[in-house]
Order: structure tokens, then C-alpha cells, then sequence
């Protein structure tokens, strides 16, 4: 009876529409999704960077600037990607049109894939304008391509996830928000965006090292620069680690229905 | 086949709200079927359930042969529903929202594209395609529902309330339209409050109270239990007092109206033959209610003395 060869196909479309939909819509919309990263980045850059970073001096024997740069980049992939995930899955809630995927024959994981690629594509792009930006300021050299490609995608999806699982629990808009403002920002800043952890007293250092940020922006920071803080296979094990984690969580709680059925 | 097969559902809810108390229904493929009830019988609960977006407590939903647990996407795929609230995204434009929910059926965008244009232009929604669908008036929103439920040609077709708040031209003809989406094959199942509707409509009817299935049986043979018809009288002259007539049960409304209840027998002649004999005469009749509502009124009502009586003793 059961119609031979949809499953696979039906889905992989599934997971199309909702990606494309997902993407659609923070092209649409810019303005708010684009355009703000790479001002306030450029403002780092051209403050901390340019400016101050002339008086700071070198780190690892690299400019301040340059060391800095990379870490601003993967903190918008961090926040972009959050927001991104945890803003359209918690809207999709409010105004009941998730229930147009709850009754469509898709798959958790089609579901988990679509929305979850959405906010990986929007930290990326987002990422990428950030380094652009900074190409107005510096001559930034990629060190190890892959590495950097491999630790944006890891923790764009990660934090994605993670804004997925927020926006399942969310019952208000002022849900939404406090894990970003109130987690996220103080985890990425304490995360070695704007220094080493070499400059920090050994107490402080020991604390950071439980920062899994710490991890994600010292790898990212080797793919350009070549210098690390971390051990990379520790931050691609941590990161994988957690990526397995949240997954598992987030297909689980769609799986059960949980926020969005009685 | 069955279009839909429900054996001993049952829910409760987190707050102990036993909204269905173990149904069995099967509605046969190609039907037109009327699911009626009071609020809170138990309608959206049974709908919700069958269309995934509550969770059943327990029992058994089949669609069109495919159990909803054990095959849940070949059953899903059977089913359109258009629900009772609005929602799509309103910030989407219509032809989008047609796109896009073919998509979630795995019908590639090309296809899907044709298959909208179809469904918006039955609809008469094809000139809107363009718009944001928030900017769209509360009809069109309905009948935009109605294509997105349509779109990947489904075998069972579930409406709740689907014509609430959209005025009388537009209900025409959406029944209409919904007549002759029943024509081509698909089994519908429709949710109102408009008992007249159902009337016009359905072939077959159930009726939920309490979370149980009450009356499960033809149209037909249902209205044929309701002998008498009710009519409201238009006076030409004023009067006093209530004519009395044998065998007719007469009010006033007021000095003006008359509501007459008029059995078979009698016939409506007979009734204006006895009240010109009185010096009344009738200057406009018209349905004063449906047989339907008068039979979903005396049920409603019995099942209300039931349960008053049960809670007294």
C-alpha cells in the first residue's frame, strides 16, 4: 500500500522548501539581517582595530588587528546564526504555521535540516561580511582554508541548534531573548574574541579554558592566522561533541511535540 | 475503503479535560459527512488528532487504509485540512504559501507551481497571487486556506468551520466549490456551526456531545424524523391574541409575526386556509429554522437533561 520511493525523495524536497524559504527570507529582509553585522563590525574593527589597536601591539607576534579579526567574524556567524533559527522557529510557532509542517508528511530530521541549514547559511554569509569589511582595513591571509570553512559551518550549526532548542521551550518573545543576551554575549566575549588567554591570571585562564566559545574562536583564529590558544582536535572533538548533543535533543523534542502539540 | 476509521479515541488533556471518551467512526471514501456538536463536545480535538497536531491518548485513526502510527506519512499524505484560525504566514505572499506547502508534500517546485496556479484560479485568488497574504480580507483568507489544503490533491478533505465570518455570497459559492471538489472523488468532512450548511451539503451526519458520538447516520433518514417544519409568518393587520388551531402549534412574536410549526398532514395551505377563517391574513412566510437545527436543538437539549439529572442524583 505504502507508495514506493517518496520517503526519500519527498523529503529531500521537504528539506529544499524549507531551506529555501529559510534563506528567502533573511535575503528579504536585509536590512535587519545583513546590513547591521557589518556596521557594528566595521565600528570594532575600525575602534579596537585601527585605532586602538595601534597603541595594544602585537599578540603571537601578530597585529592586533589581524589577530582580532577572526574572532569578531565568528561571534556575528555565533549570533546571526542563533537569531536567525530561534527568531523564525519561534514566529513559525506564534502565528500557528508550524502546524502547516506538523500536518505535511515531513520528517523531524527534514524539519531540523531546513531550519538549522537556514541559520547556518545566514552566519556564514554574515560571516563572510564581516571579513570583507575587514579587507578595508587589513590584508587578511587564510593559513588553512579548510579549517576555517570546517570550524565556521560546525559552529554556525551548533549555536543554530541551539537556537532551535530555545525557540521550542520559548513562550513569549521575551523568551527568545534572555539566552542571547544574558548566555551567549558574555560566553563570546569572555571567549578570546578581543585577546589571548595568555594575558589573563591563571585562575581567570582556568575558568576561560571552561568556555567552549574559547575552543570554537582559537580554531577559527588558526584557519587564518595560524595561531591557537587550543589543542585543534580538542575544539573539533568539543564541537562535535556538542553538535551530536543538541541534535539529539532537538529531533527528541520534535519527535515528542513538545511546544508545539497537546 | 474507509476514508477515515476511528476505533475507541480517546484524549485527555494535561488538565485532566477528557475531551473525547473513546469514538469509533468510519466514513466511507467519497462521502460528504457533517461532524456536528456543541462547543467543546470534542470536534476540534477529533479533527486535531486526525490531522497530527494533537497527540491521541489512545486508540486507533486510520486514513484511507494507512494507520496514522504505523504509517504516518502515507496517512498525512491523504490529508487536506483547513482549519478553523488562520494559519499561514501573513507576511507571505499567497502564491508562496501555495508553493511552499505543496513542497512539504515532496511535489517539486516546478510541478508545484503548476498545481498552485490551479488551486489559486478555482479559488478566484489567482489575480491575488502577489499580494502579502495579511493584506487579504478574512474570505479570501479562508478561501486561500482551502488551496493550500488542495494542492497536493488529497483523498480526504477536512474542514473546520470553514465559512465562519465570511458573508452569505461567498458561502454560496464556496458550498459550491466544495460540492464539486466532493464530485471529483475526494471524501469530505466538514465541521459548522451553520446547521444549514450541513444541510445543503452532507450526505451523512455525526454528532458529537460530551466527547462521544450521539447520531451517526444519513441525512436523510434523519430528517425524515423531524416531521413538523417551522415557519414565521408576516402579518398584513395586527393582532391581539394568539389564534389557536387545532393541530398546529402557533406563537406570537409580536403583533406582527407568527411562528407556526406545521406537521405534514396539515401542509402550509392548510394552515393559511384556518387563518383566513380567523380574518388573518398572511402577507410573507419564510423557514423559520432548519429541520436540522430543530433536531440538533431537542438532541442538545436531552443531552442536557441527562446530564443535569446525572449530576442530581
Amino acid at each position: 500500500m505504502r507508495k514506493r520511493g517518496w520517503s526519500g525523495t519527498g523529503q529531500w524536497i521537504a528539506l529544499q522548501t524549507i531551506l529555501f524559504k529559510e534563506i528567502g527570507r533573511f535575503f528579504r529582509i536585509w536590512p535587519q539581517t545583513i546590513l547591521p553585522a557589518a556596521v557594528t563590525n566595521a565600528l570594532y574593527l575600525l575602534i579596537f582595530g585601527a585605532l586602538m589597536g595601534q597603541r595594544i601591539g602585537p599578540i603571537h607576534g601578530i597585529a592586533y588587528l589581524d589577530y582580532i579579526v577572526p574572532g569578531i567574524a565568528l561571534m556575528s556567524v555565533i549570533t546571526n546564526a542563533y537569531s536567525n533559527v530561534v527568531s523564525s522557529f519561534y514566529s513559525t510557532k506564534f502565528q500557528r504555521h508550524i502546524e502547516e509542517l506538523i500536518t505535511a508528511p515531513v520528517s523531524e530530521w527534514a524539519v531540523l535540516a531546513g531550519y538549522v541549514g537556514g541559520g547556518v547559511v545566514r552566519g556564514l554569509v554574515v560571516g563572510a561580511v564581516v571579513v570583507a569589511t575587514a579587507g578595508f582595513f587589513t590584508q587578511l591571509q587564510v593559513a588553512h582554508a579548510g579549517v576555517l570553512l570546517a570550524m565556521g559551518t560546525l559552529t554556525a550549526a551548533l549555536f543554530a541548534l541551539a537556537g532551535f532548542i530555545n525557540a521550542v521551550y520559548a513562550n513569549s518573545f521575551d523568551d527568545i531573548s534572555i539566552v542571547p543576551n544574558f548566555v551567549l554575549t558574555p560566553l563570546v566575549y569572555l571567549g578570546g574574541v578581543f585577546y589571548s588567554i595568555e594575558l589573563l591570571p591563571s585562575w581567570w585562564r582556568t575558568v576561560s579554558m571552561g568556555n567552549p566559545i574559547l575552543y570554537m574562536v582559537n580554531a577559527f583564529r588558526y584557519g587564518f592566522v595560524g595561531v591557537s590558544d587550543v589543542r585543534l582536535d580538542v575544539a573539533f572533538a568539543l564541537i562535535g561533541g556538542l553538535i551530536v548533543l543538541l541534535l539529539t535533543w532537538a529531533y527528541v523534542l520534535l519527535r515528542r511535540g513538545t511546544g508545539i502539540k497537546s | 475503503m474507509s476514508a477515515l476509521l476511528l476505533r475507541d479515541l480517546r484524549k485527555t488533556y494535561g488538565n485532566r479535560l477528557e475531551a473525547l471518551k473513546g469514538v469509533d467512526l468510519e466514513i466511507p471514501e467519497g462521502e460528504f459527512f457533517a461532524l456536528l456538536g456543541p462547543n467543546g463536545a470534542g470536534k476540534s480535538t477529533l479533527i486535531s488528532i486526525v490531522s497530527s497536531l494533537v497527540n491521541k491518548t489512545s486508540g486507533r485513526v486510520e486514513v484511507c487504509g494507512y494507520d496514522l502510527d504505523r504509517d504516518r506519512e502515507a496517512a498525512k499524505r491523504c490529508i487536506g485540512l483547513v482549519p478553523q484560525e488562520v494559519n499561514f504566514n501573513q507576511f507571505e505572499k499567497v502564491a508562496n504559501i501555495v508553493i511552499n506547502q505543496a513542497g512539504y508534500y515532496g511535489i517539486p517546485r516546478r510541478e508545484a507551481i503548476v498545481r498552485a496556479e490551479r488551486c489559486l484560479r478555482q479559488v478566484d485568488l489567482w489575480d491575488k497571487r502577489n499580494v502579502v497574504s495579511r493584506q487579504l480580507s478574512g474570505g479570501m483568507k479562508r478561501r486561500l486556506m482551502i488551496a493550500r489544503a488542495l494542492v497536493h490533491d488529497p483523498r480526504l478533505l477536512i474542514l473546520d468551520e470553514p465559512t465562519a465570518g465570511v458573508d452569505i455570497e461567498i458561502r454560496h459559492s464556496m458550498w459550491e466549490f466544495l460540492r464539486s471538489v466532493n464530485r471529483r472523488g475526494t471524501t469530505v468532512i466538514l465541521t459548522t456551526h451553520y446547521l444549514e450548511e450541513a444541510e445543503n451539503l452532507c450526505r451523512h451526519i455525526a454528532i458529537i456531545d460530551h466527547g462521544r458520538i450521539v447520531v451517526n447516520r444519513r441525512m436523510q433518514e434523519l430528517l425524515a424524523e423531524v416531521q413538523t417544519q417551522r415557519y414565521t409568518l408576516e402579518l398584513k393587520y395586527p393582532i391581539s391574541q394568539v389564534p389557536v388551531i387545532e393541530g398546529y402549534a402557533v406563537e406570537r412574536e409580536d403583533a406582527y409575526t407568527l411562528i407556526a410549526e406545521v406537521p405534514p398532514e396539515g401542509g402550509v395551505h392548510g394552515l393559511f386556509t384556518r387563518l383566513a377563517a380567523q380574518g388573518i391574513e398572511v402577507q410573507g412566510i419564510r423557514n423559520g429554522s432548519s429541520r436540522l437545527e430543530q433536531y440538533f436543538m431537542r438532541l442538545i437539549a436531552e443531552s442536557g437533561d441527562r446530564d443535569g439529572a446525572g449530576a442530581a442524583a
